[in-house]
């Protein structure tokens, strides 16, 4: 029987449409980093990717009920840990750019920048989805950093999810590597502690 | 006798769980969010778990076991 949690995925879908209408949804993406992290700190577990991760899920049901992947294996180097870790620090790299450019705007170095940049690269005008203007500029601009990942990382995980597996995104998903990463110190710690 | 169950590489598993949902009977858990393992007793072969790690890291084996 199913589960209240296994219908997150349409909370990952209303997510994204509601990027579209007001940017600042954005803010609660914030979850998706957060609720892993403080799981695999305090309880030591993966619970998250296992249960209530809603892009999984979304991947499961595009890639396997409307047969919209073409369940291959994926290449081997994208399955490395060399590759899995180069694209968490690359990850985070990022994130700490996109907090810098939003301390930039709170600074009034730089102004707010109404656009969402797909795949770090492209930028594209989102400004009609910047609706309440009597903030300060530097939510704003979190926003627009923090939905620019959101959907980047979905589109790499719906391009991967047609090309191989429908999980393929799960494999080098920064949140999952970092959780795992955490739930394997903490177990070599009890194990030596 | 002979039985096919899976078998999961530990070391390459990501713990993400996909396994899990797909096993009829239950037989995997993730331990301590560090990898999947299987439950030997329990695995029917059936291979769904196999089919559907987007690792590609479960391969089913068949290995001899005693009858009673």
């Amino acid at each position: 029987m199913k589960k209240w949690y296994d219908f997150l995925w349409m909370v990952s879908l209303i997510y994204l449409f509601l990027g579209l209408f007001n940017i600042l949804f954005a803010w609660l993406g914030m979850l998706c980093f957060l609720i892993p992290l403080i799981i695999s700190v305090t309880k030591g577990s993966k619970a998250y990717c296992n249960q209530y991760c809603g892009r999984g899920q979304l991947f499961t049901l595009l890639g396997k009920k409307f047969h919209l992947s073409r369940n291959k294996p994926m290449p081997t180097w994208m399955k490395s840990k060399w590759f899995r870790y180069g694209f968490l620090s690359f990850f985070m790299v990022m994130f700490i750019q996109m907090i810098f450019n939003t301390v930039l705007v709170f600074k009034d170095v730089r102004s707010l920048s109404e656009v969402v940049k797909l795949f770090w690269t492209f930028k594209i005008p989102w400004e009609w989805a910047n609706r309440v203007k009597d903030i300060p500029f530097w939510i704003t601009q979190f926003a627009f950093g923090f939905y620019s990942i959101m959907l980047t990382s979905t589109l790499l995980g719906i391009i991967t999810m047609l090309l191989f597996k429908p999980r393929s995104w799960c494999v080098y998903c920064p949140m999952g590597t970092m959780t795992q990463l955490i739930c394997k110190v903490k177990g070599r710690d009890e194990k030596t502690g | 006798m002979a039985k096919r169950r899976a078998e999961i590489s530990q070391s390459d598993c990501v713990a993400c769980g996909a396994c899990i949902k797909v096993c009829p009977r239950k037989a995997i858990t993730i331990r301590r969010g560090m990898f999947a393992q299987v439950d030997a007793s329990k695995c029917i072969g059936c291979g769904l778990c196999a089919k559907e790690c987007p690792a590609s890291i479960i391969t089913m084996m068949t290995a001899e076991v005693c009858a009673g």
